[in-house]
Formats: C-alpha cells, structure tokens, sequence
C-alpha cells in the first residue's frame, strides 16, 4: 500500500513539468491518443447516441410493428398522449418512490456494514467473499429467491414472522408486493453501497477522530460531526450511482410481479410498449421521456449534494 | 470487550444478510416438484419433500438449459475480451497523454453508465432486425460491450495511475516508439488491473436481462437469465420452484467461484475508480 502511495507521487511528477517544447513530439501524443480512443467512442455511441435519435425521430410517428405500413407523422401527439396518461405518471411516481426508499435504507445498512468492516481485523476473506455473492449475483436469480421466500406456498417468511399469517399473500396487493419488490432490491446492492463506504470511511484520518475522542465529543458527535462529513465525496458517489440504479429499476419487477398491482416502474412500462404491444412511435416517445427524466434525476443529485457542501464550507 | 462483542453481531449479521437468500435458494433446490406443487412452506424440505439431486439432473438434462448456459459463456467471455481490449487502449490514453477531447470522452463514459438501458431496447429491437443481427450472439455482444466499457475505463485508468511511468520513459529513452514503450513495459504490469476490470465487465454481461430478453426471441441466442424467465410460460405465480431455484443455483456457481478466487481484486476495481473519482 505505501510503495503505491510513493509511486503516484513520483508518477505526477512528469504531468506537472512544463509541456514538451518538441511539438511534433506533442502533436503525435495527440493523434496517438485520439487513435487509441476511437474505438471506445465509436462503440459507446453507437449503441446509444445513435438509436437515441432514431428513437427521437420515431416518436414522432404513430408507428406500430404490427402494421408498419400505417407508419404516419404525427408530431407531438405521442408526448401529449404519454405526459397526460395517468399510467405514466402513476409509473414515475412508482419509480421515484422506489429510488428513495430503497437509497436511503441502503445508505443506513451500507454503512452499518462499511463500519463493521473497517473495525474488524479478521476474517477479512469471509467478509470481503460473502458481501460480493449479493453482488455478484443475477438480479433475476435474486428476484426469483424473493419470490419464493415470501410466496404463502412454498417461502419461508410468513412462518418467520409471527404477526402474519402463514396464508398471507404478498403478492396479493400493492403495498406488500412493492415491499418485496424492494427487499430484493435493497438485499442485492447494499454491498456494493458498503464496499463504496468502506473504501470512504478507510479515507478518514483516525487521528481526527482520536482527536475528537480527547476533546470529549460522543460517539454521535464524532459520526456526525467529524466521520460523515469527512467522507461526503464517497457518499455523494454511492448515492448518485445507487439512485440512477435504482430509478432504472426492471428485472426484479419483470421477474416478481410483471407489474401487478400498479407496481410498474417507467422502465417497465417502455419496455410493455415496446417490446410487448409492438408500439414503436408511443414507445420511443416514452423511450425519449425516460432518458430525460434520468438526466433530471442525475442532475437534482449532482446539485442537492452541491448546495450540501456549499453549507458545510460556511460553517467551517 | 463490549466493542468486541459488538463487532460480532455485526459480523453475524452481514454473513445472514448476504448468505441466508443464498442458502434458501439453495435449500429450495432439493424440495421435490411434488411437494412444491402442494404446497412446501417453511426454510428446509420437509421430511419425505426432498428430491435429493433430481431438480439438477432435470436442469442439466434441459435441451433449452444448457444452451442458455452456452450462450450465456460464449457471449460474456467474447464480450469480456472485446471490451477489455479496447477499454485498455482507451484507459492508457486517458491516464498518460494529453491530447484533444479527454474530456468529452470521460463525459460520454458517464453519461453512458448512467443510461436508462430499456429506453435503448426499442430503437435497438428495430435496428438488430433492419440490418440481421436480431436474436444472435452478435446482438448481444455489441451492446454488453458498448455498456460495460465504461466501468472498465474507469476502473482501468485508476489502475493505470498507479503505474510507475518512469519505466515507460526509461524505455523510451533507450529508443522505444511510445507503442513499443506501450506493449513491452507497460502491458505486464497493467495486467492485473486489465484483470479486474475482466471480471466487472464479466458480471454485468452475465447479470444482464433487458438486453437478454428483448434482443433475442429463441433459444440460438438467449442467455441465462432471459431463459430462466422464461422457463414456463408468463405466468410469475405458478413456477416449478423448485427446478428453477436449481436453475438459478447452477447459473450462480461461476459467479461464487470468481468470487471465491479473486475476491480481494473485485472489491479494489469496484472501489478505485470511486474514491479517486
């Protein structure tokens, strides 16, 4: 760990040398550079900016696969039908919820757990390999190991716990089935969230904590007021990734409820129009709205985090 | 001593967290189909509802299994191998030369991380089929590829950071062209980091399903998790539980033993491109 520490330091030594006089030398760094890249960007776009504006210029269009020839402009006509269909917005509502819960039970759990792992000093190995089956495990099997454990026939939780009756059907309404839907969800990517607090936490100087510790600060003083604070970089990356996640949230609805009960998300409902019902135009619209309301979500995070700093430096 | 305790209870209670769905699934397996029929509740089999190791052979003996296990092999390892490929080029150039749009491809690179996947499935669906590469291995490649180069990048370029780059200068000075400094010094001790970033983009290839069932509509071409969806019909309430939770334990056991051997590099990749932003 520290010849690694030394060797950034050396390593940055070179970068922060005045540039090359020797402009050939320069100039073939760049091609060199653009060369060694182009893959990359050719291959990421065209598999997203590419079909993005395909999916913009066919929303445009009452097009469906079924009956391509029909294909017809329409304008804004599929926006106007998606953004005043009460499934859309029952959908995003879903969604939003599904983020916030799910995020913020994760954040709490995922940093009990980065906590426990910070102080232990052995079976590091056990650990480390257990957190990363959740990780590493497909979110569909996951969905399925859910849904058996809360199914009334053949789970287990209804005899777990004692205020239920063995015959509760979880998936019989929507509050209990949204609740299972996030148990999955919440169960399969705490680790991550932890392994991403933990790498935080290993961040804050011990002897600020020592220190707070002499000068008589509680446990909670010391959380709140020297722990927290100094990893708010690694929160905000846990959370900004977690969320965006989470508000894409698909294979664990697809898998346990196929959206019964209103517990569709708005990844889920593109997906029916889609790949379902063969609805191209409305689909790409809502191909369009999901993309962007994902931009809002990422840039809500980026700034409520932003105005969080901003007051944590007038305090101090 | 009241810490101590303390940190064993948190102990405990991760190693239930992330092992008790683990072992249901796995205790689900050797519940016999009858006894799942009727109704089995409860964590283990019930005396007489075991089924021993029928549900495996019956997995195995599955035409459509086994060639989803196929596809889901061949498809994530060429992924894997493409994607770390031009991942590395890319992160070299990222975290050692300057030159023109650095920037813009950081950007693209998160923006792509952060893409909603299933607002692609339409146009994609459209696309595949216009120009013939709709329900094969291709189709899915390209995709896996394009969506896990940027974890590998980043992972990669944090890699690459830590790399002594006075060595790729010491060869340059004895006369090496930046490729052959590239190649001959630089290539074997990137390895471990090209590693890492292997196994993450391994994971999302094998844990992908939006792509999985939307881009294929047979079995040439379905991978594991889009099969066993599938495995019967629409209906989510009334499953062979007990054959798909064998199902699921066989799709999960390359995922264990990766884990099980490379641990320690798999919680580095996840956490370096993170905290050194």
């Amino acid at each position: 760990m520290t010849t690694s520490t030394v060797q950034t330091a050396t390593a940055k030594k070179p970068r922060s040398t005045p540039k090359a006089p020797d402009s050939d030398r320069a100039r073939a760094e760049n091609s060199l550079g653009r060369k060694l890249v182009a893959p990359a960007i050719v291959l990421m776009l065209v598999v997203t900016a590419f079909p993005m504006i395909r999916a913009l210029y066919l929303s445009l269009f009452d097009y469906s696969l079924t009956d391509p020839d029909e294909r017809s402009f329409v304008g804004l006509q599929n926006y106007v039908t998606a953004l005043t269909d009460s499934l859309f917005w029952r959908d995003t509502a879903n969604t939003v919820m599904i983020m916030l819960v799910t995020v913020a039970v994760e954040l709490v759990i995922g940093f009990a757990f980065a906590m426990v792992m910070h102080r232990v000093i052995f079976a590091r190995g056990v650990i480390r390999t257990s957190i990363l089956i959740p990780y590493g495990i497909i979110t569909v099997v996951s969905g399925f190991a859910w849904q058996f454990a809360f199914s009334s026939d053949n789970g287990f939780v209804n005899g777990w716990l004692p205020f239920l009756d063995d015959t509760f059907d979880w998936f019989g309404a929507y509050d209990s089935s949204i609740v299972a839907i996030m148990v999955s969800e919440i169960w399969k990517t705490t680790p991550f969230m932890s392994l991403l607090l933990l790498a935080g936490l290993a961040q804050v100087s011990e002897d600020m904590i020592e220190a707070a510790k002499v000068d008589g600060a509680t446990w909670f003083q010391r959380l709140f007021k020297v722990i927290l604070p100094n990893m708010r970089a690694a929160i905000m990356v846990a959370v900004l990734f977690r969320a965006l996640d989470a508000y894409r949230i698909f294979d664990n609805i697809y898998v346990m409820t196929a959206g019964a009960n209103g517990t569709e998300s708005i990844s889920f409902l593109t997906y029916r129009q889609v790949i379902e019902q063969f609805q191209l135009g409305i689909g790409s619209a809502l191909s369009v709205l999901l993309f962007l309301s994902v931009l809002v979500v990422a840039y809500l995070i980026v700034k409520i985090f932003r105005v969080d700093l901003a007051s944590a430096r007038q305090e101090g | 001593m009241k810490q101590k305790i303390g940190l064993g209870v948190g102990l405990a209670a991760i190693l239930v967290w992330c092992l008790l769905p683990v072992a249901w699934i796995i205790s689900l397996s050797f519940k016999s189909q009858d006894a799942v029929s009727n109704g089995s509740e409860g964590f283990l089999p019930q005396p007489g509802g075991g089924a021993g190791w029928q549900n495996y052979s019956d997995v195995i003996g599955d035409d459509q299994f086994r060639r989803a296990i196929l596809n889901s092999i061949g498809i994530s390892l060429i992924a894997t191998l493409l994607s770390v490929v031009i991942a590395t080029l890319a992160a070299y150039a990222i975290a050692r030369l300057e030159f023109r749009g650095k920037r813009f491809v950081l950007t693209t690179a998160l923006v792509i991380a952060m893409f909603p996947v299933v607002s692609l499935v339409g146009p994609l669906f459209d696309m595949w089929r216009t120009i013939g590469i709709y329900d094969t291995w291709l189709g899915l490649i390209i995709p896996y590829m394009s969506f896990t180069l940027p974890l590998a990048i980043w992972t990669l370029s944090a890699f690459f950071r830590e790399i002594p780059w006075e060595m790729e200068q010491a060869a340059q000075v004895d006369g090496a062209t930046s490729w052959q400094a590239f190649r001959k010094v630089i290539v074997p001790l990137a390895a471990p980091g090209v590693f890492t970033a292997a196994i993450l983009t391994f994971f999302f290839a094998w844990n992908d399903f939006v792509f999985g069932i939307s881009l294929t509509s047979t079995e040439t071409a379905r991978p594991i998790p889009a099969a066993l969806s599938f495995f019967v019909g629409p209906d989510p309430f009334s499953r062979p539980a007990s054959l798909l939770a064998a199902g699921a334990v066989v799709a999960t056991i390359p995922i264990v033993i990766i884990v099980l051997l490379f641990q320690r590099k798999i919680v580095a990749g996840l956490t370096s491109g993170a905290v050194k932003g």
